[in-house]
């Protein structure tokens, strides 16, 4: 009867989350699609895709001016209820090397205030190789802290402890004969990929081939709901459409 | 073979070479023939009202020849360079059939006059050649008018055009090709004031609409006169009385096959009609199970192949087909003399559509149309019997009263700019001349402008990426030839991109087999690899998406796993329902009923009530552990569904846990784990109160906030006005996807932009379309006050058919989070079983 609806989200959920343990360090999975590492105080954001609309504006497609504004007002919630010690934003955080300059004065407002109360590291992603002059914080290529490595793009090599974006995986299941997707966590214990946190970022399947050879045969999505996550195995996931 | 021209009519109106012409085949031209010679005499557009097989289409053309013929004798005068007569058509086949149909007078009578016609599959160069050098007459479709309106080669091609004659407009006014074509129409009156407007038409109820249609709507309410041809012979109409058990539920009609095999091999040519795709899949293997005479019987429905459609049509054309089962695709089309006989299987649902059908058998006048209709289930022996007497009655269903979309305003405003600079003023002014658009505001208008120009936001963000620009003089005109190049890729109304390619695997590899035809993207969201069902007459196991392709194999199976799938399924019409509804409320028509439904209907009497002419019929009882609402409203699926929905909501919010709930066209049942009975009886749950309108108020809003039909709705709205375009980079497979999906816009834009024209235009579509809101708005008010609950301790009989619904399609009650959580709890009950493979087909046989 439906076909899958997509849901963009501004609403943040606001439990606790789900506790996962990658390589050994217990992480939380927040309801509203960031990653919460609790004994560090940081936050972990992937694929922001600010000034998206804009981007495409300029390609003569007028989509509503409205991205920034959603996905930082996101932010700055999530950013508000875990009070990090340090924000890292994984790459794509811009949409492209004009986004920063495109960022209307109100978004950049409230961009400066999510970040003042705590360190923030923009990792490069491939959107934004040389990101974010102008904005303060720190700028990485990549980030290694105990255990994990947090980089954009996950490497080839099976990455123990790696935290990646880039792919925006999303999962679809058929419950009751409807078809949903949502956004989703993907990860196998070792390595964990995040959902692209931008209003107007899209999704690639987390059956597709790209993100499967990421992990061991046997992972799990974890998808992003109004309030919490839900854990399904890779295998009750169905490819797209 | 007709009667004599009306007298009071000038008998010069046909020259001699056409005289000649007519009486050379043994004919007389018809009144309404000369009645629209008359008229172009008279510098008058018109309406001809005409059933089938009246010689509407020569009628249409008869002033146009005329005219050429003599322009073309006056040797002196200088031909004038643009086109003479444009004739545009719904169907691309149905204008190169008429080209061809036309080109024969004109070669008998030797009468210069070039015909051409201009589709999506005329050569490049021939258009071109088009352009510069156009043909007397013109055949095209409105798609084609759009493009070359905005070419800027529209005052050289129209400038000189005397006649439009728009076949079919019955089917083309109310949907948004109409919308369209009309935006057309009142450009190319302003590039030829001149030129007079013929329309030609089916019976419709409500004629003034069209004739509005015809001239530009300057004052209100004008109109062009209006011809109606004689009636043909009345049609010959019967219900089948099948000797078998009439179901309770279902569409098949499979109780009645050997008759309806029966009728195919008694007459010479027999079109079967069903309702939805799947039904003429399912009837075309029945068929094919019992047909020990080897009769040749074939397929015909928009999702099949458009090479496979051809061939069944031109097989039809050539006489050698016994009989085709088809769908809506062959409503309209060309005329295949042979067919004397028409099948209509399943509830016509509308009796404007039977009468349109019924007139595909016999397109001579003078002898009646055969019709058998075939209902599948009880309600539509009440249906049939419904639309039997609104035939006999001549009956028709109304309009749904529309205005003109804004989206499709959108697009023909940046068409205008691609053709030239224009003023706004100037531009309003042409716009509400078209008869969609005569109610338009001007704050709407500026409104759609300013969407064309900057995207329309209340935040001014884009005014440097604008694509048409205001110039010093005022007027607007595109920013760069980039824009002119997006419209010409975007143009038309149809939005396909919810379609899918059906490929079967070929033998060795997976890849490269035959494309079968296409299904919706969303019944294929539905599947899982390994699921199987009926497509292009076979059954087929669903392999993967491949390419953007779905990719099938044959497969042994008898029976598809997967039911069905709704393609194109139209719903009960209001005119229809209301005559059910007074068929129901009087037991002394029910004689005339097949007696099996007639006892039904005396048990329902018995052992509940009957639903009133005006009053909503509402039942409660207990079932299965389970306690039950059934309404019966009569109001089509859709907004049943629609009703469903919000229903669901509040008694959520009542506390009365109800866990889904079903609809088909004339009733729906919710269920759920509270005794409602109870809750009625104690004053909990107020029946008045759960069907109060004011559910579409915020209680639409917020379902609508993750309605997927909704998203469907807007995707449709967004890509014909112009927001994204029609081949998105959404679609891409490719590993570093950065998507764009339409529903992420839709829901960023309700947020910050609630009344954003595209916003409006998908609100004002989902009105009418896939949500029927405003039909259930007006059942909302019909009923109030006028709801008759009667608590039971079982099922009513006539409960039965939408009882039997539940699980066999199902829509979901419960919100998307509660299927999310279900989907997790399968997994752990799996986890608790040992299984590793749900069952549900994703296997390690799959991989991307």
């Amino acid at each position: 009867m439906h076909r899958t609806a997509e849901t963009a989200r501004e609403t943040d959920g606001g439990h606790d989350g789900t506790a996962v343990a990658l390589a050994g360090v217990a992480l939380v999975l927040d309801a509203a699609g960031a990653l919460w590492w609790p004994a560090e105080r940081m936050l972990i954001v992937a694929d922001l895709h600010l000034e998206k609309g804009s981007s495409f504006a300029a390609r003569g497609v007028p989509l509503p001016p409205y991205d920034s504004r959603a996905t930082l007002t996101l932010l700055a919630r999530i950013v508000e209820r875990r009070r990090p010690r340090t924000l890292v934003a994984l790459g794509d955080s811009f949409h492209d090397r004009g986004g920063a300059d495109r960022l209307a004065g109100e978004e950049r407002a409230t961009l400066a205030a999510l970040m003042r109360g705590c360190e923030m590291v923009w990792i490069a992603g491939n959107h934004d190789p040389d990101p974010v002059p102008g904005f303060g914080g720190i700028c990485a290529e990549e980030l290694r802290i105990g255990p994990l490595t947090l980089r954009h793009e996950p490497a080839v090599e099976p990455g123990e402890g790696e935290i990646a974006g880039h792919f925006h995986p999303v999962a679809r299941v058929v419950v009751r004969g409807r078809s949903l997707r949502r956004r989703c966590f993907a990860t196998d214990g070792r390595r964990l990929v995040m959902p692209a946190l931008g209003a107007y970022a899209g999704g690639l399947n987390v059956r597709d081939a790209a993100l499967a050879r990421l992990f061991a045969p046997a992972y799990e999505a974890h998808l992003v709901g109004a309030a919490r996550t839900y854990r399904i195995a890779h295998h009750a996931c169905l490819p797209d459409r | 073979m007709d009667a004599a021209p009306a007298p009071d009519l000038p008998d010069d109106l046909l020259p001699e070479p056409f005289r000649r012409w007519f009486a050379g085949r043994g004919w007389a031209p018809r009144a309404h023939q000369l009645e629209l010679l008359a008229k172009a005499r008279a510098g008058r557009s018109a309406l001809l009202i005409a059933p089938t097989g009246a010689g509407k289409t020569l009628a249409g053309f008869l002033p146009s020849l005329v005219e050429l013929s003599q322009r073309a004798r006056a040797r002196n005068s200088v031909r004038p360079p643009g086109v003479h007569t444009l004739y545009i058509s719904p169907l691309k086949a149905l204008a190169v059939d008429v080209a061809r149909n036309l080109e024969r007078p004109a070669a008998e009578m030797d009468l210069a006059v070039r015909i051409e016609t201009r589709t999506g599959d005329t050569p490049a160069s021939r258009r071109q050649r088009q352009r510069r050098d156009p043909p007397d007459i013109l055949l095209t479709t409105p798609e084609q008018i759009a493009l070359l309106l905005a070419s800027g080669d529209g005052e050289a091609l129209f400038g000189d055009l005397r006649r439009i004659v728009l076949d079919e407009l019955h089917a083309l006014a109310g949907s948004k090709r109409g919308d369209l074509l009309s935006l057309g129409l009142a450009r190319l009156r302003a590039l030829a004031p001149q030129a007079q407007t013929v329309g030609l038409s089916a019976t419709v109820a409500d004629p003034d609409t069209l004739r509005r249609w015809l001239v530009p709507q300057a004052r209100e309410g004008e109109m062009g006169d209006v011809v109606i041809a004689q009636a043909g012979a009345a049609p010959e109409l019967s219900m089948l009385d099948s000797v078998a058990h009439v179901p309770w539920a279902g569409h098949t009609a499979r109780h009645s096959l050997k008759e309806i095999y029966a009728l195919i091999a008694a007459n010479t040519t027999t079109l079967v009609f069903v309702n939805t795709r799947m039904q003429a899949e399912l009837l075309f293997q029945e068929l094919w199970h019992i047909n020990d005479a080897n009769l040749p019987i074939a397929l015909h429905h928009g999702s099949l192949d458009v090479s496979q459609r051809r061939r069944v049509e031109a097989a039809m054309g050539e006489g050698r087909l016994k009989a085709v089962v088809c769908t809506s695709s062959l409503d309209l089309g060309i005329d295949w003399g042979a067919v004397d006989l028409v099948v209509n299987v399943g509830a016509p649902k509308g009796s404007s559509r039977l009468m349109q059908r019924i007139g595909r058998a016999n397109h001579r006048l003078d002898e009646p149309s055969r019709a058998v209709l075939v209902p599948a289930n009880r309600f539509e022996v009440l249906e049939c019997r419904a639309a039997l007497e609104a035939v006999r009655a001549g009956a028709q269903d109304s309009a749904v009263i529309r205005t003109g979309a804004l989206d499709v305003l959108a697009q023909h405003v940046l068409g205008m700019a691609c053709a030239g600079p224009f003023a706004a003023d100037d531009l309003y002014a042409e716009v509400i001349s078209a008869e969609p658009y005569a109610g338009l505001v001007r704050q709407d208008f500026d409104d759609v402008l300013d969407f064309v120009a900057t995207g329309g936001y209340a935040l001014r963000a884009y005014e440097r990426f604008a694509r048409i620009r205001r110039m010093k003089d005022g007027r607007w005109r595109v920013a760069n030839p980039e824009v002119a190049q997006q419209y010409r890729l975007n143009v038309g109304t149809i939005v396909e991109a919810s379609m899918l390619k059906v490929r079967l695997a070929g033998a060795k590899s997976r890849f490269g087999g035959r494309v079968l035809g296409e299904v919706e993207e969303y019944f294929v969201e539905t599947m899982s690899p390994g699921d199987t069902f009926v497509f292009a007459g076979e059954v087929l196991e669903y392999l993967a998406i491949v390419d953007e392709e779905v990719r099938v194999a044959r497969s042994n199976a008898k029976e598809p796993k997967v039911p069905s799938y709704a393609g194109g399924k139209f719903p009960l019409s209001t005119f229809l329902a209301a005559r059910v509804r007074a068929l129901l409320a009087d037991p002394a028509g029910w004689s005339a009923l097949p007696g099996q439904v007639h006892e039904w209907l005396e048990l329902q009497k018995l052992r509940s009530r009957l639903p009133g002419r005006e009053d909503l019929l509402v039942e409660t009882f207990p079932r299965g552990g389970r306690y039950h609402l059934v309404a019966y409203p009569f109001e089509g699926r859709l907004a049943h569904q629609t009703l469903g929905m919000l229903l669901t909501r509040r008694l959520d919010r009542a506390g009365l846990h109800p866990l889904g709930f079903m609809a088909n066209d004339y009733a729906l049942v919710i269920y759920g784990a509270r005794d409602m009975s109870l809750a009625i009886q104690q004053g909990r749950l107020s029946l008045d109160a759960l069907f109060d309108a004011d559910m579409l108020g915020d209680d639409l809003e917020d379902w609508l906030a993750e309605s997927a039909l909704m998203k469907r709705t807007f995707r449709q709205c967004a890509v014909i006005g112009g927001l994204i375009e029609r081949r998105f980079p959404g679609r891409e497979k490719n590993a570093r996807q950065v998507t764009m999906s339409t529903d992420l816009v839709y829901d960023v834009l309700r947020r910050h932009e609630p009344g954003h024209v595209l916003l409006r235009a998908a609100r004002a579509d989902a009105a009418t379309g896939l949500l029927d809101i405003r039909r259930l708005s007006d059942m909302l008010t019909r009923i109030r006050g006028r709801i008759d609950h009667v608590a039971l301790e079982r099922v009513s009989p006539l409960a039965v058919p939408v009882m039997l619904e539940i699980g066999r399609e199902m829509v979901a009650g419960g919100a998307s989070e509660a299927l999310l959580a279900e989907a997790e709890d399968e997994l752990i009950r799996e986890a608790m079983d040992g299984a590793s493979d749900g069952g549900n087909g994703a296997g390690d046989g799959w991989r991307a």
